[in-house]
């Protein structure tokens, strides 16, 4: 075997088809390889395999989802209110008076397990700038999260750290976090989940996209310098061609500086405000590989770089490190030439180093029809020239393999309906307050309590409430609302039924806040997707997902899949967090989920039939997990949202609350306390099946007296099932039902709720 | 003519939009200063808002003071004539540039806290508190990593005998603050330093009150009948 020069360079690979490479190494599979060298018509410089074998990897090229990811077009509704789809940094919708919001949620999990604090922080560094690309200020984040057992060791190391990490870059970046969840469960344990979801508004005239048209152009690297964290294959290239043992020891995770990301935010907001760039794209996953390919894709398919003038932080990186590099807050611009000075100077301003590092070239016929030509050169010497369509655009696309496992039938089959049931109202109380204060359930202020909610002034609903709502312009009342939702014990139990569930549980929290819901977001977290099995549950879960949203009219627009969470051979419970914006005309209407007012009248909307499989009470009780999930009736969540809606709007609603997790008895419970004030209700049916069923399209309703009737209308109106079945009052939560009554004082609840979290990390 | 307040703006500010809402609400006009300039444009009062000015590198508030604009500021506020607010990060940054006395450090928790936090206004006797009255209690916002206010005791017993303690913790101790304090003032009382954010309590919509506007109507009164500096 002969040894590979120091400088691998077109030449040199021209010369020397058959010097052995490390693809394997970095996760490429040998007809990955060989299909590089197809393109090529010569095996690969190190950097040019560099460059594929991180664009065509799945986190980048997303090649064993897309067949089935594709639904999400195919089956999409029509929507006047889609500005930009799917394939964009993140999409873009109409929210009416000329304005947009762009949102989008991705995962950070591996790196989050880790490294807790980095992993988290950089994950919502990178959404961040996802939203930013699209050209909107970022205004607000939140997070769905989800760890192994709260009270398991390593729970005690990752949770704090992961919501340390959130809390140190959302807060040093000065955007609301206003909303998420955050779950427990066994198979999180080595793999936790961290989702982040940023929200950015922008005037429609002010959409970027990631592009690079007109020769001549400038090609223009700002942000932070590029150091060797975040590689991960890369180092194995390095080695292999320099077999120096220093550079083999690479951290893997990133490392967050959210005070650059925040001049990198307003200096790219000044620099679209003054319309100083053509074209513009993040470096996240990929780093300058992804830029450049998807940059010059997007736009003449031409691009010439000199890697060499990467402002580096450590002076040994070789090119094929710099190309995999997924150092943090660093972005990609495209310039005419004329406006490079006053580029340059709004750098300076921000004290942001910009760097012009190549420029936009014309391509021939020829070249086009190849993909286009990307050349980048290291000190004069050409280490790249490729079609960079071929790695953007062009990866491998998989249809894997998938059936449904055996096992499902037995799971299904074990019925959580034939587990013990409370026998008297002292074992309903018990069980009611262990629900309440499960830590899935319970109150989630020791987590959110470390998040800025405040910051810009616009936040009108936050935690703990049922989504997050802000107001979008300082000279209109209109605003968004957000929520996030999944349940990783119903996909389980169904996939296909368990996302539409996730979905319609954010789409009722939007709806509970009174904003109308119009689009789409998901973050798909699964097990490994060569297990076939896996890969029933992504194909039954994307296909209930692109059902539900074409039901709703809803557009998905965008999204992240994650693939491999599992621990050794066992998967997580497969988890995909939908993420559902909604919009209220007047914010000034909006809903919060307290009941405050002494004497208003608490309705019940929706039909409760005894559902229980993977149910909070089954999970928290029994420890159980099998039967079916609830079923999923999208017509009554449509119904559902409009008389939610309606009733904001009309003022006729002082409250309004969905029930999910742990169904009836959890929510009352959480009104009652968020008001300060107790609630009497009774329940006509069987009272276990009353407090602790989870049945969709169902919510609770608070109303002032005199408003009962206006509330009966609206609801037969659109066809919901209502019932009036309490008053708010008291100091205790007063359940009463034919054979007895359940009465907790408030303190007690306040105790079950507050204490589930403190418990297991320490006071707040 | 309306009084212009200017709200400063370094690296890393990040409630300046919220304390420019603040002012105009109040009934002034905000202007945005920039760190960078050595120029306070005539305004009649400033704020320093939150934030992590300069990523809180070295320590929060440290690196701040040696901005460009602070060596206008710092002579103005010092001779009692320049009425000056200083909101969290703005506090530490009136700390660092020896405006204020004591420091702030990191809370006892080691965990940064966000919550709704009622304050006792110990004294109306500042250019900021004028529009309060003393004992009153209200309803703002706390959001902070760094706040625990620490003085040593001949410093303490300093700033309560002069009466310079402007507002203390009720409830649960949120951070350690020594005596509970969670804002200050200096001799002349034109210069105030807190931790909680009253730019936050300014509207009922995103606001657990609108108790933190009176800050921002004090100055105004202030300046409207021109009392000389030490209020």
């Amino acid at each position: 075997m002969s040894e590979v020069p120091r400088l691998d360079t077109v030449a040199v690979a021209q010369n020397s088809p058959d010097t052995p490479q490390p693809y394997a190494e970095l996760g490429m599979a040998k007809d990955e390889y060989e299909r590089v060298r197809e393109i090529l018509g010569r095996r690969p410089t190190s950097a040019e395999l560099a460059i594929y074998s991180v664009m065509w990897s799945e986190h980048c090229s997303y090649k064993s989802s897309k067949v089935h990811l594709r639904q999400f077009g195919e089956k999409a509704p029509h929507s006047d209110a889609l500005l930009v789809g799917m394939g964009e940094n993140a999409g873009v919708v109409d929210v009416g008076d000329g304005r947009a919001v762009t949102f989008k949620i991705e995962s950070h999990n591996h790196p989050s397990y880790v490294e807790p604090h980095q992993g988290a922080a950089t994950g919502v560094g990178g959404i961040v700038r996802d939203i930013l690309t699209m050209g909107a200020r970022p205004v607000a984040v939140m997070d769905a999260l989800r760890f192994g057992p709260a009270d398991a060791d390593d729970t005690k190391r990752v949770l704090p750290g992961v919501v340390s990490g959130i809390s140190f870059y959302g807060n040093c970046l000065g955007l609301p976090n206003i909303g998420g969840e955050i779950g427990f469960g066994t198979g999180y344990l080595g793999n936790p989940l961290v989702n982040a979801l940023c929200v950015g508004v922008m005037k429609h005239e002010d959409i970027k996209l990631a592009q690079a048209p007109g020769p001549g152009n400038k090609v223009v690297l700002f942000g932070s310098t590029t150091g060797p964290d975040g590689i991960g294959g890369a180092s194995v290239l390095a080695s292999a061609t320099f077999d120096d043992e220093s550079h083999a020891k690479r951290p893997s995770v990133q490392v967050g500086d959210p005070f650059m990301e925040k001049l990198l935010i307003e200096c790219s907001l000044e620099l679209f405000a003054k319309d100083l760039v053509v074209g513009i794209q993040d470096l996240g996953a990929a780093g300058v590989s992804c830029a450049t390919t998807e940059l010059a894709a997007g736009g003449t398919g031409g691009m010439d770089i000199r890697l060499d003038r990467v402002p580096l932080r450590d002076p040994r990186l070789t090119p094929e490190e710099i190309l995999m590099s997924e150092s943090q807050e660093r972005m990609m611009a495209i310039v005419e030439p004329a406006k490079m000075d006053e580029f340059l100077a709004i750098c300076e301003k921000w004290q942001i180093l910009a760097t012009e590092i190549g420029e936009v070239t014309d391509v021939t016929p020829e070249e086009a029809e190849r993909g286009g030509r990307l050349v980048m050169t290291w000190h004069g010497e050409t280490v790249v020239d490729m079609p960079p369509r071929t790695a953007s655009d062009e990866g491998p696309v998989y249809e894997r393999p998938y059936a449904r496992p055996e096992s499902q039938d037995a799971l299904q089959a074990d019925d959580a309906a034939d587990l013990p049931r409370p026998a008297t109202d002292a074992e309903l109380r018990g069980q009611l307050l262990r629900v309440l204060g499960a830590p899935g359930v319970g109150d989630p202020t020791w987590v959110t309590q470390q998040y800025d909610s405040y910051v810009r002034g616009d936040t009108v609903v936050s935690n703990p409430h049922d989504a997050g709502m802000i107001r979008i312009a300082d000279d209109s009342h209109r605003g968004v609302a957000l929520s996030t939702d999944g349940n990783g014990r119903y996909t389980r139990l169904d996939p296909y039924a368990g996302t539409q569930l996730a979905y319609a549980e954010a789409y009722r929290n939007v709806a509970a806040t009174g904003a109308r819901p119009l689009a789409v977001t998901n973050c798909l977290n699964f097990g490994s997707p060569e297990d076939p099995g896996v890969m029933w549950q992504f194909a039954e879960s994307t296909r209930g997902l692109a059902d539900a949203c074409k039901a709703l009219g809803t557009p998905v627009t965008g999204g992240n899949v994650s693939f491999y969470n599992q621990t050794g051979d066992v998967a997580i419970n497969p988890t995909p967090v939908i993420g559902v914006l909604g919009v209220i005309d007047d914010v000034r209407t909006r809903l919060k989920t307290a009941f405050s007012e002494e004497g208003a009248r608490v309705f019940l909307l929706g039909e409760t039939r005894p559902e229980f499989g993977g149910s909070a009470w089954a999970d928290t009780v029994h420890g159980h997990l099998g039967g079916l999930p609830p079923r999923v009736d999208l017509t009554a969540e449509a119904a559902l949202g409009e008389v939610l809606a309606e009733a904001a709007e009309s003022g006729l609603a002082a409250a309004a609350h969905d029930l999910s997790d742990g169904g009836l008895g959890v929510a009352l419970a959480e009104s009652a306390l968020r008001g300060g004030t107790g609630v009497r209700v009774t329940v006509s049916a069987d009272v276990f099946t009353a407090l602790f069923s989870e049945s969709g399209a169902r919510a609770i309703v608070a109303v002032a007296p005199g408003g009962e009737e206006g509330l009966v209308a609206l609801a037969a109106r659109h066809g919901v099932p209502v019932e009036q079945i309490g008053t708010v009052g008291g100091d205790a939560l007063v359940v009463s039902h034919g054979g007895g009554a359940v009465e907790v004082p408030l303190a007690e609840l306040r105790e079950a709720y507050e204490s589930a979290l403190p418990t297991l990390l320490g006071d707040l | 003519m309306t009084a212009r307040v200017g709200v400063v703006t370094f690296p890393g500010s990040l409630d300046d939009k919220d304390a420019a809402r603040a002012v105009a609400l109040a009934g002034a006009e905000p202007v945005s200063l920039w760190h960078g300039d050595a120029d306070l444009r005539g305004v009649d009062a400033v704020v320093l808002p939150g934030g992590f000015s300069y990523g809180d590198y070295l320590r929060c508030g440290a690196i701040a003071s040696f901005a460009p604009l602070m060596s206008e500021l710092v002579p103005a506020a010092r001779s009692g004539a320049l009425p000056v607010l200083g909101i969290c990060n703005g506090f530490q940054i009136l700390c660092e540039s020896h405006l204020l006395p004591g420091a702030l450090t990191r809370n006892s928790s080691l965990r940064f806290v966000n919550r709704e936090q009622r304050l006792r206004v110990e004294t109306t006797a500042t250019a900021w508190t004028r529009d309060y009255t003393e004992g009153q209690e209200i309803l703002v916002v706390l959001k902070s990593g760094e706040g625990s206010y620490v003085a040593d005791e001949a410093t303490l017993d300093a700033l309560e005998a002069q009466n310079r303690v402007v507002v203390r913790y009720l409830d649960s101790d949120p951070n350690g603050s020594r005596r509970g304090i969670a804002g200050i003032t200096n001799e002349h009382g034109n210069v105030v330093g807190l931790m909680p954010h009253p730019e936050h309590a300014v509207e009922a919509l995103t606001g657990p009150s609108t108790e933190g506007l009176g800050f921002f109507t004090s100055i105004l009164a202030r300046l409207g009948d021109k009392t000389p500096a030490g209020v």
